[in-house]
């Protein structure tokens, strides 16, 4: 559930279109997403799930699947 | 020598509607543009009026992910240079790209983007400011975008000079083509102030009309009941480009670039001098760099702003350069239309400047009907007038005292005397 919301966020964010796939190892770099696009769609997640992503943790993502576990980790633990 | 410079292409965005045939028919039709402002809450404010774009949708043109990164002044600018490349027919595939500019004229800038990303910063903190609030706001962002969208990786500047700005522009544009540094480029001016800050300010400046009750008769420049001027939008371009280059790819040539001048007032930061001679030395300075005389300027497309202190001040400066010529030469403000749209007024002057060429039409001053004494030029009130019109003169004077003159000359005039 947490990947379906994220995915959800960026897909508002950047306008896609609905039948855009996304998955676990989607990644925003391989998106070719502009950074400062990144930097507004982590705000937009933090909001969504109302945390706050520290800047170090950022380059530890690999991939949206990356962030939802350390959505879920933060919500769960 | 220097090369001339042709206008090739006009675009606008306006309160009514975008391209130059709903502008001048609009124009010829005498109609006003200005009504109650519906994009915000405006109990509170004394003016209430405002010549707005309503339901401006630049994601018609661009994409949604282009256009959500741009503030408004830049989305305009964005749709009416598209507008203005399509009327020049200008192939961009096969350009030279490095030879391809853009000027722009701004005078706020992303005013709107400010007051959002203020507003997050008070309520919600530091963290949850757009990165996008810098490069959205910054008044060169209009010029950059427009760099970006269409390719041009020439001349690429910014000129601010508040209500004078695209005039400034198109001068600076013009030079940089009669010098050789490029051959075409995108120009004019754009503005989005209709906010509620930009309207308290110049409100308490006592600058705007508050005719709320009767918006569509608020802006009123040269008449005797004139109370300040109404805040408008908008964007005009204007595609300038050499003379050879233009008939290299046979375009049409709608008009010449004749010549520009430029002053400053020296005396206030808001107020005119009384005594014109900054407007009168701009004229002048236009007049003699476009090797003109007064007797063949055929209209007068005037800054207007039907403030209290504009109107008499501009009409001296006419007579003083026009002398007796001045009560024959018609002078108009499309500005009682169209309100006033700061940076991008002159630009939608010059739109309307040369399209009064190709017409044969010159639009009225709308709402001059008490005449005042210290106005009594022939601004043709009211009526749109048919005239055969080959040179106009366009004025615009920002805050700052901050002065801009330009001189236009039809296409088929300038066209006759580049063969011989």
């Amino acid at each position: 559930m947490y990947l379906e919301k994220i995915a959800d966020i960026v897909k508002s964010h950047l306008a896609l279109d609905e039948s855009v796939q996304i998955t676990p190892e989607t990644s925003l770099k391989g998106m070719k997403i502009d950074s400062l696009d990144v930097v507004e769609i982590i705000m937009k997640i933090e909001d969504a799930f109302e945390i706050e992503i520290p800047d170090e943790k950022l380059h530890e993502f690999k991939n949206l699947g990356d962030i939802a576990e350390y959505v879920k980790s933060v919500k769960e633990s | 020598m220097q090369k001339r410079v042709a206008v090739t292409g006009l675009g606008c965005v306006t309160a009514f509607g975008t391209g130059k045939k709903i502008l001048f028919d609009n124009l010829r039709a005498g109609k006003s543009a200005v009504s109650l402002i519906s994009s915000f809450d405006t109990s509170d404010f004394k003016t209430k009026i405002a010549a707005e774009i309503k339901n401006f949708d630049a994601s018609l043109y661009f994409s949604k992910n282009e256009t959500r990164k741009m503030d408004r002044f830049t989305q305009l600018a964005a749709v009416a240079a598209k507008d203005a490349l399509l009327d020049s027919k200008i192939d961009l595939e096969k350009l030279d790209k490095s030879r391809f500019g853009v000027v722009l004229g701004v005078g706020f800038g992303g005013i709107s983007t400010i007051l959002e990303q203020h507003k997050i910063l008070l309520e919600r903190g530091p963290r949850r400011v757009s990165p996008f609030g810098v490069p959205m706001c910054i008044p060169n962002m209009a010029a950059g975008n427009l760099s970006i969208l269409f390719g041009a990786k020439g001349v690429c500047e910014t000129v601010s000079t508040a209500c004078a700005s695209a005039s400034h522009a198109i001068a600076a544009a013009a030079r940089l083509i009669q010098r050789g540094n490029a051959d075409i480029i995108i120009c004019g001016g754009s503005e989005a102030p209709i906010n509620p800050l930009v309207l308290a300010a110049f409100s308490s400046m006592n600058a705007l009309s508050r005719r709320n009750d009767e918006p569509e008769k608020a802006s009123r420049p040269f008449d005797k009941e004139r109370d300040g001027f109404v805040l408008g939008e908008g964007s005009g371009i204007v595609i300038l480009e050499s003379f050879e280059h233009a008939l290299s790819r046979n375009a049409r040539i709608y008009a010449e670039i004749a010549g520009a001048g430029s002053s400053a007032d020296a005396y206030h930061i808001t107020t005119p001098d009384p005594d014109a001679k900054g407007a009168e030395s701009a004229m002048r300075s236009a007049l003699l760099d476009s090797g003109t005389d007064a007797s063949e300027v055929d209209l007068v497309v005037a800054h207007g702003t039907g403030t209290l202190a504009n109107d008499p001040t501009e009409t001296k400066a006419i007579k003083a350069v026009f002398g007796e010529k001045a009560y024959k030469t018609p002078v108009i403000s499309i500005k009682s239309m169209l309100g006033h749209t700061l940076g991008a007024a002159a630009a939608l002057e010059a739109v309307a400047a040369v399209s009064v060429m190709a017409e044969g039409m010159i639009p009225p001053t709308i709402n001059l009907e008490t005449p005042d004494p210290e106005c009594d030029l022939d601004y043709v009130p009211n009526l749109a007038r048919k005239a055969e019109v080959k040179c106009v003169m366009t004025d615009s004077f920002g805050f700052g005292g901050q002065n801009s003159v330009l001189i236009f000359k039809s296409g088929r005039v300038s066209m006759r005397a580049s063969r011989q």
